[in-house]
């Protein structure tokens, strides 16, 4: 993976416009609509609301002002958990919220361009440095990516590795700190009891799963949750005690804090999950 | 100065001589191409050369030009063969540095006019380019191939040759009331083109910002490789709205036919590489050029605005620019003839 490096310092610019609006529609640099995004709120909340009844605590947590990298856990088929936090952040926090995720939702006709619509960036280092840095922005990661997501039910709540620890490389790069959050109730809302590796192989998909959703309510399953009780915890932001922008960082280091902030979001499941009474309930 | 300009017959030859002419720190300007000069020129003078530039090693030794102006990379794949784009964009830049760095060349800063259409369209790259980031996809047309290969000769051509100042401007898509491009053309269109479910960002310079870009880097010693595209971005939805068409898409897939079907029926050519942006876009981080200490004349929607406002311009008064061909014996005289009267 490439890494993003700023080689100049961009301070000094003169940021003064040539003319003096630069952009008419209020879609951003990102391609962040605030006023598709108010439609998607309004839409989503009733689920937010009435389905999943999301539960936040430490939401102090979350930095009133600058850039941070949320960090998370991922789970179900069609992860759930991405719309809650962004959704949830945005109307707790005021604080716009740009979703990282897999690139291949670019080349989707409408799917994708309602997506990065609302938040959605492709996860491409520099992308993420600039949000980070540049615009002092709220970027949330999900660093088990796929494997989070098309893993069994049986594993549900059981970190993946957490690959090769780029976000905290990019937190490191933009001086941002990383705010990890545990997610309950993901791993519920579409379950995986059955994956297929070589229909997934046929289709070029990461992976082909038969969900509890599907065999209970056949085709409608391929889109519906089950109302699982969603609870999420902010952890206390961590904060990496390096220089901004350095050529590169010890991969040691880098490992090491990652490590360090899976271990956090797993002891904080594992607490959330002891006091679980009901998985529907909470 | 004395300055050597490539494609003096293109649109941004012919303009930058112009501009040239009007400054006295530039004694000698001395124009190449095949084609003849678009615009009226007072005192460059028009060398008629082949695509690829052969007898460019002569020129330079004669004229003992200090600056090379290479604004003759062809960008525009609708308006040449694959062929053509490769004997002007490669043989053409690779005769030119051979006669910019041959023994004895007084060659001291060559400025290439080049393209963003180096990094390419593609779901994967970053949403912004910086210059020292390399493409995600190997390039498949025949214009981008021939651009990233004339790259290469450039980047060869600085190491090589320490004490020349080798300027790249990279510009994005220009739009203005002059230069005519594809976009421009789609544009130029009852109802516009777009491809289904996709609206990329997109950036533009305005064409007074390209000879500006070159007249900044030919006066001020700035090397290196520079984006230039206008502040901000914008969606294509929106350079539809503020232009004032409608527009209809093109299906998302097996959009290469659905172009070949407007083009076999003359309805408008658009080429892969535009299918690809109108697809995902492009965005280019234009602060180093900024840095360098470029001032840009308009953003991204002012350029947008601008050619709108050309546009409404010429619907109602049409083609408001007069036509000018240039005739060998009539400018050998302005130029040479001892009866014309210089005033200087």
């Amino acid at each position: 993976m490439p890494v993003p490096r700023s080689t100049e310092s961009w301070e000094e610019l003169d940021p003064e416009p040539p003319d003096a609006e630069l952009r008419r529609s209020d879609v951003d640099s990102w391609g962040r609509s605030e006023r598709v995004r108010a439609v998607a709120r309004r839409l989503y909340d009733p689920l937010y609301r009435y389905w999943f009844r999301a539960e936040w605590e430490g939401l102090e947590n979350i930095p009133a002002e600058g850039g941070a990298l949320l960090v998370s856990n991922h789970a179900a088929a069609i992860p759930s958990d991405a719309p809650v936090i962004m959704h949830g952040i945005e109307i707790e926090c005021q604080r716009a919220v740009y979703g990282l995720a897999e690139n291949l939702f670019r080349a989707l006709p409408v799917i994708g361009t309602l997506w990065s619509r609302t938040g959605g960036v492709p996860a491409h280092p520099d992308n993420a440095y600039r949000l980070l840095h540049d615009d002092q922005q709220l970027v949330l990661v999900f660093p088990e990516g796929a494997k989070g997501t098309g893993k069994h039910y049986r594993d549900r709540y059981r970190l993946r590795r957490f690959g090769r620890g780029g976000f905290v490389e990019i937190a490191m790069r933009a001086g941002v700190p990383i705010v990890p959050i545990a997610v309950v109730g993901a791993e519920e809302s579409m379950p995986i009891v059955f994956k297929s590796r070589r229909l997934a192989k046929l289709m070029g998909l990461p992976y082909f799963p038969v969900t509890a959703n599907m065999l209970l309510m056949g085709p409608a399953g391929l889109v519906t949750y089950f109302p699982a009780k969603f609870k999420l915890r902010v952890l206390p932001p961590v904060r990496l005690d390096v220089e901004p922008d350095q050529e590169r960082y010890s991969r040691s280091r880098v490992m090491e804090e990652s490590e360090a902030i899976r271990d956090q979001i797993q002891i904080a499941l594992y607490d959330m999950l002891r006091a679980r009474r009901s998985v529907w309930f909470g | 100065m004395r300055i050597l300009v490539t494609g003096l017959g293109t649109f941004w030859g012919s303009r930058l001589a112009q501009q040239l002419e009007r400054r006295d720190d530039v004694e000698v300007i001395v124009g190449l191409d095949t084609t003849e000069p678009r615009l009226p020129l007072e005192r460059t003078e028009f060398v008629k050369a082949d695509s690829s530039y052969s007898i460019l090693a002569r020129i330079v030794r004669a004229t003992q030009v200090d600056t090379v102006l290479h604004t003759h990379l062809l960008v525009d794949s609708t308006q040449a063969t694959g062929r053509a784009i490769h004997d002007v964009n490669v043989i053409g830049t690779m005769n030119l540095l051979a006669a910019a760095g041959s023994a004895g060349s007084t060659v001291r800063k060559v400025i290439v006019k080049s393209s963003t259409l180096v990094y390419g369209s593609n779901f994967q790259d970053p949403l912004v380019f910086r210059e020292d980031m390399t493409r995600t996809r190997r390039p498949r047309t025949a214009v981008e191939r021939s651009l990233l290969e004339a790259a290469q000769f450039f980047r060869d051509f600085a190491q090589d040759n320490p004490h020349i100042t080798v300027t790249k401007l990279r510009f994005s898509n220009v739009l203005g009331d002059d230069i005519d491009t594809v976009l421009s053309r789609a544009l130029a269109m009852p109802v516009v083109p777009e491809i289904l479910g996709f609206d990329p960002r997109l950036q533009f310079t305005h064409e007074d910002d390209v000879t500006g870009a070159l007249l900044f880097a030919t006066t001020n010693d700035v090397p290196g490789i520079f984006n230039v595209a206008g502040d901000g971005e914008i969606p294509w939805s929106e350079v539809c709205a503020v232009v004032g068409k409608r527009r209809v898409p093109l299906p998302p897939v097996l959009t290469g036919w659905a172009a070949e079907l407007l083009r076999v029926t003359r309805v408008l050519d658009l080429p892969p590489e535009m299918l690809a942006l109108l697809r995902y876009g492009r965005c280019v981080d234009n602060r180093r050029f900024k840095r360098a200490g470029y001032r840009y004349g308009y953003s991204t929607i002012g350029t947008v605005d601008a050619f709108a406002r050309g546009m409404r311009l010429e619907h109602t008064i049409g083609d408001n620019h007069p036509s000018y061909r240039y005739e060998r014996d009539v400018e050998a005289f302005f130029r040479h003839s001892p009866a014309v009267v210089h005033e200087t």
